[in-house]
């Protein structure tokens, strides 16, 4: 048996000389390299539109989604401004009243303000660094399709009048205990949103890291792109809290868990930690893009390089890292210690440096530059006055002492709107205004745009400046209605106005979004003078993004690199055919963008579709506690994906080496951390792993705030059992290394063997986890309960472990996975290091831990 | 929060005007500097100048301001939390009303509800408990809030300056009829407290009238005592609050309506259409004459 020769790596001349960039392309090859993309980049036409994965079709859907559940939030703020008005009102119940202010928040947090990012992301990401398309299209299609559908249902409870009612924070006991399927609609159908918010957010991180254009070190990329790795980032370790939260949290409704109730120890204290863990970065998650949007658009129109592109960069991170460490100031009046409430409010402080820092170089650009007042500058200023205004409020909320008076009030309503509106809506509408020539080839009208800015600025103050009055006479947030004798009555009603004026700016805005503009002719290809690659593509458009894809040197290339956009064009750089007629794109590395590989990326696809249809079905028949069709779709789900990886992923190519152009022969496999299924995994896998550590957190967050933990009295995990599982869990992510190892030497038999003995093992280990606590009862106390809890998440990962691992093995046996050709083995290798770790601290908690507690 | 009368509520409402001012100011700052790069003087400026106001207004300003504000600040947190001066008032939040208990220096008890009662001058320690869900004490013009959790206790004080009356309301989201939780808080003189105390803590005087005395009767026949205490009869009830005196309160169905006869008939007859979901049924089928005789009776247990 002979070792494997290595996979080719990149060979030929790299970095392009200026000599060979002003060699002329023959025009049969431009003809032929287009004709090329074309085929290979067809977007599906008629009712086949709809199997379509590339991002400028899914990013579009998303985007309209997201706006469209906006809107429909926007209509329960209005009929809640409208039951408010007056004093004892009754044009809302307040069963109905409760539902909606639930459904606005939950809706706008988790249907709007998230999801566009995403959207937006998806849609642009790839332009600004010059890609064809993302890593992973089919994912971003999946992910999709499951936020429409899972928005779709968690909106339309309210049709039948059974909308969760307990508010988007869903404190326990109040909605561990509500009667009916609200809460769970709330669990299930979020959770199930989540999963594809993370899908979404690996996939962009993949992308910032490794779709880059040759040349774009990361320190010249878009400060856009930076921004997407940072809220990437922070929705991976934000989002496994709050997932770790439902998981208990649904437990406890479903089969009487009691993580939440005090009288069986449990705490609903640790949902508030796990919820604003969750929650407080999300304020940033939402925050930071928004403020991307504008990094991008304040230098067009200063027309100078952006200033302090380091300092907006360290401080995007800072924010990111700091976002994680003030989620108790949204906890201030629990009756914390001072000692911690004096930490998180100095803290809550901290945010306003990076804040700082962010906005002054944006005014720093606008000074050395010479500025032209466009109409998404004019949305920038109004995001800049009422983003400030919040901002100053903020820094009065994070003073505990006057938060003691202000939490929970009408000031915290006006706070939080004016720092999601001038953080969030404002920069995203200028940004729609922006891009809109990008993403449609049309250009919106100044005159309606500039009514649509002046109706919402000048109702968004007539509603909210008010507030912060109501509020600090006394009003608290969340109430149906309230007596005449308050005195509240005057601003509710201005309140009421000016969120009517507001709603008369959205529609002149969705007007001139949505109103037909064939007769507008052919637009310019860059109409702001932007110096970003997005602003390079065709007009009119043509479905492959870039023609070729560039050798970029500049921050703005599009401004200092004269000829590019000329090179690009004439198909000068690299990619610029596709002589197989399969979509691909460029990876190169992650610190220098050396080219190191040619992508395959997937083309259109019905099975991410119905992986999404039978996923949404496993989420939602539980929610009405019907668990058997709930197993048969989460089965079918797992069935699809496995097919979708199984034809479009990591298949061995027929030739290894391409013609990339310039000279530069790229492979177009590769295995290991060089490619980018790695990444996602590895990516996926820290933010799993954060909501395992959640959990744990919760076993010691009872240790050490219930003095009933464990009881006095209580039954242990059996210890032969919890070391028997850590013993075969381990001996199950050894023996799938071994499979690596002896794979890549050449020695597949015993690959396959290896892989049979780990997936043999991981069933025992699941076996043995199980054993170890059966006989305890989860239902009467929050001990065993945790206990079981963890069990669950172990043995589910290796359930999921062991489909990985015949999936390697069929691999082997079909000619998918070889000895050359390892990534599937390699990635799942990668996901049993972390399955091993489970198993460890698992094994740790429920057979060590509890010898130690008092 | 703007009328303040306690001792910590005058302090915060200080602080808050520190900082709206504060705030306006910077708010101005940041937007004149925005209108003057922009609109008044649109030409080039120099990079240092630039950098400057990156590291200045992003860095070093910031950090002298919110130090300041942080020292300034924080040590108001130690007030609310300061001990009583021997006198505890037990709360606990029930949906969707107060269970309010007096603590005298003996250790026994008062049993009230809905409407509590202090006296000026002196620093009343609150001692908050919640039954089955989440709420949040709040009396805007004597200080902050407090969360009231179940299984946990949490701890509150005030320091009334002036006698009056101040409302009471709950600020956390506790179920349909959270807008509905209201109270009020009574402030008084200390001599006026010390009598007002010791008549609460005796037991309900007998009706007075015949017409009370025909609304006891019906008070005993609807059952109503196996929710509600009427401490020296044979209502014994813990379910719902106390009406030893509830004819001395300012206000009924905690803190929606007025005291008076009408208010009492009110209540009783449409308790659920008041108060959505509320434990206690509408007593809608009692004839208009038991309802008065129901609000005579109520009325006189001062």
């Amino acid at each position: 048996m002979t070792r494997p020769a290595p996979l080719p790596v990149a060979e030929g001349p790299y970095p392009p000389t200026e000599e060979m960039l002003n060699e002329p392309v023959s025009s049969e090859d431009q003809e032929r390299g287009k004709a090329e993309l074309r085929a290979a980049w067809k977007t599906p036409q008629g009712w086949r539109y709809i199997s379509a994965v590339n991002n400028t079709e899914v990013g579009v859907w998303y985007s309209l989604t997201a706006f469209g559940f906006m809107l429909l939030a926007g209509l329960l703020a209005l009929a809640m401004r409208v039951q408010l008005a007056f004093p004892d009102m009754t044009f809302l119940d307040a069963d109905r009243f409760n539902q909606f202010f639930t459904m606005h928040g939950s809706a706008m947090m988790f249907l709007f303000a998230v999801p566009m990012f995403e959207a937006i992301s998806i849609l642009l990401l790839p332009a600004f660094l010059g890609a064809r398309d993302m890593p992973f299209p089919r994912l971003s299609a999946y992910g999709y399709w499951c936020f429409l559908i899972g928005g779709c249902f968690v909106m339309g409870s309210l049709l039948f009048d059974a909308g969760p009612k307990a508010g988007w924070f869903m404190y326990p006991p109040l909605a561990t205990e509500e009667e009916g399927i609200g809460p769970d609609i709330w669990l299930l159908g979020l959770s199930f949103i989540e999963v594809a918010s993370i899908a979404a957010a690996v996939e962009l991180i993949v992308g910032a890291l490794k779709c880059r254009p040759p040349g774009m070190r990361v320190n010249i990329m878009p400060l856009y792109a930076w921004y997407v790795m940072v809220v990437g980032g922070m929705i991976l370790f934000a989002f496994p809290p709050l997932i770790a939260g439902d998981f208990l949290f649904e437990l406890q409704r479903s089969f009487d868990w009691p993580f939440f109730d005090p009288e069986r120890g449990g705490d609903p204290i640790l949902w508030q930690h796990l919820f604003w863990i969750f929650g407080h970065p999300e304020v940033y998650i939402v925050f930071l893009p928004s403020i991307a949007i504008a990094a991008m658009i304040v230098p067009t129109v200063a027309r100078r390089p952006i200033v302090g592109y380091s300092w907006i960069v360290l401080s995007a991170v800072g924010t990111g890292f700091l976002s994680f460490g003030l989620w108790v100031h949204h906890m201030f009046t629990t009756g914390l210690p001072q000692i911690s409430l004096g930490f998180f409010s100095a803290a809550s402080e901290a945010v306003v440096i990076p804040t700082g820092i962010q906005l002054f170089a944006f005014v720093a650009t606008l000074m050395v530059g010479r500025v032209r007042m466009s109409l998404p500058m004019l949305w920038i200023a109004g995001a800049l006055a009422i983003f400030v205004a919040g901002g100053l409020t903020g820094v009065m909320l994070a003073i505990v002492p006057f938060n003691w008076q202000a939490h929970d009030t009408y000031f915290i309503v006006a706070h939080l709107h004016y720092t999601l509106f001038g953080g969030m809506v404002f920069p995203v509408i200028a940004g729609v205004y922006y891009f809109y020539p990008f993403i449609a080839k049309k250009l919106l009208s100044e005159r309606l745009g500039r009514w649509a800015f002046w109706l919402i600025f000048a109702g968004f103050n007539v509603t909210f400046l008010p507030m912060h009055l109501t509020g600090l006479m006394g009003m608290p947030r969340r109430i149906f209605t309230y007596p005449e004798s308050s005195g509240w009555g005057t601003l509710n009603l201005i309140s009421t106005i000016g969120a009517f004026v507001v709603a008369a700016g959205f529609a002149v805005f969705l007007y001139d979004l949505l109103r037909p503009k064939s007769r507008q002719g052919q637009i310019p290809r860059n109409p702001w003078d932007a110096g970003t690659l997005e602003f390079s593509h065709d007009v009119p458009e043509e479905a492959w993004g870039v023609r070729s894809v560039p050798y970029v040197t500049s921050r703005y290339p599009l401004w200092d690199q004269p000829k590019l956009v000329e090179r690009m064009d004439a198909g000068r750089y690299y990619l610029a055919d596709a002589p197989d007629h399969q979509r691909e794109t460029i990876v190169t590395s992650v610190i220098d963008a050396k080219p190191i590989y040619v992508q395959r990326v997937t083309g259109p696809a019905w099975i991410t579709f119905w992986a999404a249809i039978f996923t949404g079905g496993a989420f939602i028949f539980p929610t009405f506690h019907i668990y058997k069709p709930a197993i048969v779709c989460g089965a079918f789900a797992i069935v699809c994906v496995l097919y979708w990886l199984w034809t479009s992923t990591a298949r061995p190519p027929k030739e290894e080496m391409r013609e990339a152009g310039l000279g530069l022969r790229l492979p177009t496999y590769m295995s290991g951390p060089d490619s980018v299924g790695w990444w996602g995994m590895w990516i996926t896998m820290l933010g799993d792993a954060t909501a395992f550590a959640s959990i744990v957190f919760g076993f010691f967050f009872y240790w050490t705030a219930r003095p009933d933990f464990p009881p006095a009295d209580a039954d242990h995990a059996i210890g032969v059992w919890v070391a028997a599982a850590a013993l075969l869990g381990v001996l199950a992510w050894a023996a799938t290394m071994l499979a690596r190892e002896v794979n890549r030497r050449g020695n597949v038999k015993l690959a396959r063997l290896a892989l049979v003995l780990a997936a043999l093992s991981a069933a025992a280990a699941a076996g043995a986890a199980w054993l170890a606590v059966r006989d305890l009862d989860p239902v009467s106390h929050v001990y065993p309960a945790i206990l079981w809890a963890l069990m669950v998440w172990l043995v589910v990962h290796l359930c999921a472990g062991i489909i990985m691992q015949c999936y390697c093995l069929a691999g082997s046996l079909f000619g998918k996975v070889t000895p050359r050709h390892d990534a599937d083995l390699r990635n799942v290798t990668l996901y049993w290091h972390f399955v091993a770790l489970k198993v460890l601290v698992t094994a740790a908690v429920l057979g060590l831990v509890p010898g130690w507690l008092p | 929060m703007l009328n303040p009368s306690g001792r910590d509520a005058l302090l915060l409402y200080d602080l808050a005007l520190v900082m709206f001012v504060g705030a306006l100011v910077l708010w101005l700052l940041v937007g004149g500097l925005f209108v003057y790069v922009t609109r008044i003087n649109p030409r080039e400026m120099s990079r240092g100048l630039a950098e400057g106001l990156i590291i200045g207004g992003g860095v070093l300003f910031p950090v002298v301001l919110l130090g300041g504000l942080l020292v300034y600040s924080l040590p108001l947190m130690q007030a609310p939390r300061e001990a009583d001066e021997g006198m505890r008032v037990h709360i606990t939040a029930e949906q969707w009303w107060w269970r309010v208990e007096y603590e005298l220096p003996d250790g026994s008890r008062v049993t009230s509800a809905n409407e509590l009662r202090l006296p000026v001058g002196r620093r009343t320690g609150l001692i908050l408990n919640a039954h089955r869900v989440i709420h949040a004490f709040w009396v805007p013009a004597l200080g902050g809030k407090a969360d009231m959790i179940p299984g946990r206790e949490t701890y509150l004080s005030f320091l009334p300056e002036a006698a009056g009356t101040y409302r009471g309301q709950c600020a956390e989201f506790c179920g349909a009829s959270h807008a509905l939780m209201a109270f009020e808080t009574v402030v008084m003189e200390p001599d006026d407290f010390e009598a007002w105390l010791d008549a609460e803590a005796q037991d309900a005087t007998p009706p007075q009238s015949e017409e009370a005395t025909r609304g006891a009767q019906v008070f005993a026949r609807e059952g109503c005592g196996s929710c509600h205490t009427v401490r020296g009869t044979q209502a014994v009830g813990q379910v719902g609050p106390d009406l030893t005196h509830v004819g001395g309160r300012v206000s009924l169905g905690a803190g929606i309506l007025g005291a008076e006869a009408p208010d009492f008939v009110n209540w009783i007859a449409h308790t659920e259409t008041l108060k959505p979901e509320v434990a206690m049924p509408s007593y809608d089928h009692l004839s208009p004459d038991d309802l008065t005789a129901l609000a005579a009776y109520l009325g006189g247990l001062e």
